[in-house]
């Protein structure tokens, strides 16, 4: 059963197959069979079997909705009252969190079960979660590579059947490029879809929670808990929430979609590029019509990303300071020595530098230089966006440059594991909608390709990859040993 | 190289994080590099753009001025490293 998507779980739940308890039992089982894959940093297992008991008396009772009994995952990010919310840092290694995330809320409302928190890049700052202070989680296509970050937990454990479905959070690309190189669907909302209450900060106007899963359609399900104006959220968009299933069979013909020439050039392996090409033909099959766009300030999106996040995420981390909850060094001097030793023992090299490198852009002096002119390039990024969409419906494609590389391969160089975001940073600038799905393998390692759409476009996007995901089956592979 | 060594341990004051001696040199680089990417956006001309600071351009929501926030106080202070009577307790500020 663990393989079934949750629309098929949901099913089984409600024809009597399995009850939750049953399905809840055998994916804690192999999460402990799995542990060496590294996706968990807690197993709430007492939890889950509550919530399980109490999912099949609502099946009984009648008053269950599609999430009713369904083993989901929730990325360490999220704030889970009464259980430890990590981070992936050493600094809320000992933090248990006093309130939970409005994304925790609704799915415990829905009636859905929490398996565990799942490991990340130290505050989803990272590509390959190497970053975690819990250690490099394994790509289950091949264990000696990198599943991708910062939501590497989450795509991992969705790939290797630990969890129905995962949560995962989008600043630069953590839900799109791990989706990526694990075979996943992954969904990153239009910016404001999804509340960011208790969702642990690292650059607030970039980051967005999102669905992680097997299938478009599975995303969906997921999506239509998630999404919704929430008064608790001050960037929170009061729009109504479209029935993200309905749309999901309608057909494609006359589609346009736009390739920008900017995705297709320089340092996009062959092999990949031609995956996307395969892939965008199955499209054309469906009766869409492919245009070359181009958006030339695409460019520019890494640097202008390497200002603004590492900016906003200086003063968010500030809270960390060894006084009201996470680490605290032992015998503080004074009280400067107790916030420099707490945080410097605390956190990990790749997010001192990007605290330090944003303190330094914020600082007197440098401020226009840096951070105004960041986001004088983003407005210029996020009017390509605008233009493009215009003139097509869909922008698709690669998600990143290459398939999964090799744990410790990038780690020494933070300036390449920074580029290898190129194809998806841009989206995050501009606050747009976009999804990975799986679209073929490159040496036994998936591929991802990327649409993006307008703003609040999350049902077209979702009804144009579960249309792809009805003539392929990429979606649908299994990595070897995880069957 | 942009940074120099007392560069980043001024930006690390700033930023109340101690950065060990040894390491100091090896920031320094890293920050250098990332200072020489964002250069590139000095390519591009943004004469008269206006910055974009939030991608919805949206402005904050207001709210009636009413107590919506309960009494959370123990919650918090029982994950806190050290309390006293209520208080967070830091060493001492004033001699």
């Amino acid at each position: 059963m663990h393989n079934k998507t949750i629309a098929d779980l949901a099913k089984g739940l409600r024809s009597g197959e399995f009850s939750s308890l049953e399905l809840t039992l055998a994916f804690i089982n192999r999460i402990k069979q799995y542990s060496q894959l590294n996706c968990y940093i807690t197993v709430t297992e007492e939890l889950a079997v509550q919530a399980a008991r109490a999912a099949d008396d609502r099946l009984a009772a009648g008053n269950a909705n599609l999430l009713t009994g369904i083993p989901i995952a929730q990325k360490d990010i999220f704030c889970t009252e009464g259980v430890k919310t990590s981070c992936g840092s050493r600094i809320l290694d000992n933090f248990i969190a006093p309130y939970s995330a409005t994304t925790v809320e609704k799915f415990t409302k829905s009636g859905a079960v929490m398996l565990g928190k799942l490991n990340m890049d130290e505050f989803a700052m990272g590509s390959s979660n190497e970053t975690s202070y819990y250690g490099a989680v394994k790509n289950p296509w091949d264990m000696t590579a990198v599943p991708g970050g910062s939501s590497g937990g989450s795509a991992a454990a969705v790939a290797a059947r630990l969890t129905a479905g995962a949560t995962g959070t989008d600043t630069g690309g953590s839900i799109r490029q791990p989706a990526a190189l694990c075979g996943v669907t992954g969904l990153k909302p239009t910016y404001g879809r999804v509340s960011r209450y208790g969702m642990i900060a690292y650059a607030s106007s970039l980051d967005q929670g999102g669905p992680m899963a097997r299938s478009a359609e599975d995303a969906a399900i997921m999506l239509q808990t998630m999404a919704g104006f929430d008064e608790k959220d001050s960037t929170s968009v009061d729009l109504p929430v479209p029935d993200y299933k309905q749309g999901l069979d309608n057909r494609i013909e006359g589609l346009k979609i736009g390739l920008p020439k900017e995705f297709f050039s320089e340092g996009l392996n062959s092999a990949v590029a031609s995956t996307i090409e395969t892939a965008v033909d199955e499209y054309r099959k469906l009766g869409a019509q492919i245009t070359e766009i181009s958006m030339p300030n695409l460019k520019l999106a890494i640097p202008a990303y390497y200002v603004i996040a590492p900016a906003e995420c200086s003063a968010n981390l500030s809270r960390f300071d060894g006084v009201r909850y996470g680490y605290r060094c032992q015998n503080p001097a004074d009280l400067t020595d107790l916030y420099t030793r707490s945080r410097g023992e605390a956190f990990g090299r790749e997010v001192k530098r990007r605290i330090l490198i944003g303190t330094y852009a914020l600082s007197a002096g440098y401020y226009d230089a840096y951070y105004i002119k960041a986001q004088k390039v983003r407005r210029l990024i996020s009017e390509d966006f605008k233009n493009a969409l215009t003139k097509v419906d869909v922008i698709m494609g690669p998600v990143t440059p290459t398939t999964a590389f090799g744990i410790g391969e990038k780690i020494g160089n933070p300036i390449e594991m920074y580029l290898s975001d190129f194809y998806t940073i841009a989206i995050n600038l501009a606050g747009v909608p976009a999804m990975s799905i799986p679209a073929g393998f490159v040496n036994g390692k998936p591929v991802g390709l990327q649409i993006i759409g307008n703003y609040f476009a999350e049902d077209r996007l979702l009804n144009i990859a579960h249309q792809y995901q009805q003539v392929t089956d990429w979606h649908l592979q299994i990595p070897k040993g995880f069957e | 190289m942009f940074l120099t060594a007392d560069e980043v341990k001024k930006i690390a004051h700033l930023a109340r994080l101690k950065i060990n001696d040894q390491d100091i040199h090896g920031y320094a680089k890293d920050l250098s590099d990332m200072l020489n990417l964002m250069t590139q956006m000095g390519a591009l001309n943004t004469e008269g753009i206006n910055p974009m600071a939030h991608p919805m351009d949206q402005e904050q929501r207001l709210r009636p001025d009413e107590v919506t926030e309960c009494d959370n106080r123990e919650k918090f202070q029982a994950i806190a490293p050290q309390v006293e009577a209520g208080l967070y307790l830091v060493p001492k500020v004033i001699d």
